[in-house]
């Protein structure tokens, strides 16, 4: 079960009041979660009543921007572009750099200096930690792990969509 | 399978080519025993990358993790290296699953995916046998470190 359930600390996209609830347990440098960006994109596509919730999963000591890349969605959502981040991160997964993050941080049009000082910043690196504390207690044991309303989901992340349907 | 209660066999097996580990020195620790089936394949290594991200996690309840497979130490050695894992691999290598046996998790000539938490005393107080193919996570492995810690 998803430990704890979804909270205000949570970043939420898709249907705020939609009555289904999905959460992904996620690590930004993880190929399997690069693709399950797609297929999430298509699903929150096409179904409207989809709530949907990211969780930081960095398996930091075999990705060596996982940890950073998190960090950088997370500073980037101290100016609200959490999203718009996360999803440049995973159109860019093949180009993760020292330099990527800023790049995309000036894309955004975030503020620069703010960006980098928040990157640094220890708070966000303990909000990154307790995702991952509460996916390790979730039951999530690799990326990406996604709960439908608060159940972790053991099929194949590619039939995503026919089980939020079914 | 030993349960809970039982008092874990006492052993040494080589963690690299010049490092011995014996269980017994590390009376005053909770330790974690991770038995699985072979260095390199899919599954062990995403539950062995999963578990190597923990150790912080784990050093808070005081906890050592040491893996076992019946991997040879040169095999642990190289599997260590290419995953970046910060913790020992313990090679159960000869003779041949002796440990794995004395846990009873020994099967068709690998160790299975079994997990044990030991107390500081030695007792085993939690085992959990995983489905041979399934990564069985960390959320047992915290659950019983915590009521440990609790019942102290």
């Amino acid at each position: 079960m998803l430990t704890p359930p979804i909270t205000s600390r949570d970043h939420v996209t898709g249907n705020q009041q939609g009555s289904t609830e999905i959460v992904e347990y996620g690590d930004f440098q993880c190929p399997y979660c690069g693709e399950a960006f797609g297929i999430v994109r298509d699903l929150l596509q096409s179904l409207s009543n989809v709530k949907f919730v990211f969780r930081h999963f960095p398996l930091a000591e075999s990705h060596e921007y996982a940890m950073d890349a998190a960090l950088a969605a997370e500073a980037a959502a101290r100016q609200e572009q959490f999203w718009p981040m996360h999803d440049a991160i995973y159109q860019h997964q093949q180009e993760l750099s020292d330099d990527l993050f800023s790049k995309l941080a000036q894309q955004l049009h975030l503020n620069l200096e703010q960006f980098k000082e928040d990157m640094q910043d220890n708070q966000l690196v303990s909000k990154v930690e307790a995702d991952f504390e509460s996916g390790i207690r979730s039951g999530v044991n690799g990326t990406p792990t996604f709960f439908i309303n608060g159940k972790r989901f053991n099929g194949d992340y590619r039939n995503l969509l026919s089980a939020v349907r079914h | 399978m030993l349960q809970n209660g039982d008092k874990a066999p006492d052993f040494t097996l080589a963690a690299s080519p010049d490092k011995l580990v014996t269980l017994s020195d590390l009376r005053g620790k909770n330790v974690i025993l991770a038995f699985y089936p072979a260095d390199w394949s899919p599954v062990c290594s995403d539950q062995m990358a999963l578990y190597n991200e923990m150790l912080r996690f784990f050093e808070r309840y005081n906890a050592v993790l040491l893996g076992i497979s019946v991997d040879g130490a040169w095999c642990h050695k190289a599997f260590t290296k290419d995953r970046n894992l910060h913790f020992d691999l313990l090679a159960d290598f000869e003779p041949k699953g002796l440990v794995s046996r004395l846990y009873g998790v020994y099967q068709d000539g690998v160790s299975q995916r079994a997990l044990f938490v030991i107390d500081d005393q030695g007792v085993i107080r939690w085992s959990y046998l995983s489905p041979i193919g399934e990564n069985p996570g960390a959320d047992g492995i915290l659950q019983a470190l915590e009521s440990i810690s609790t019942t102290a």
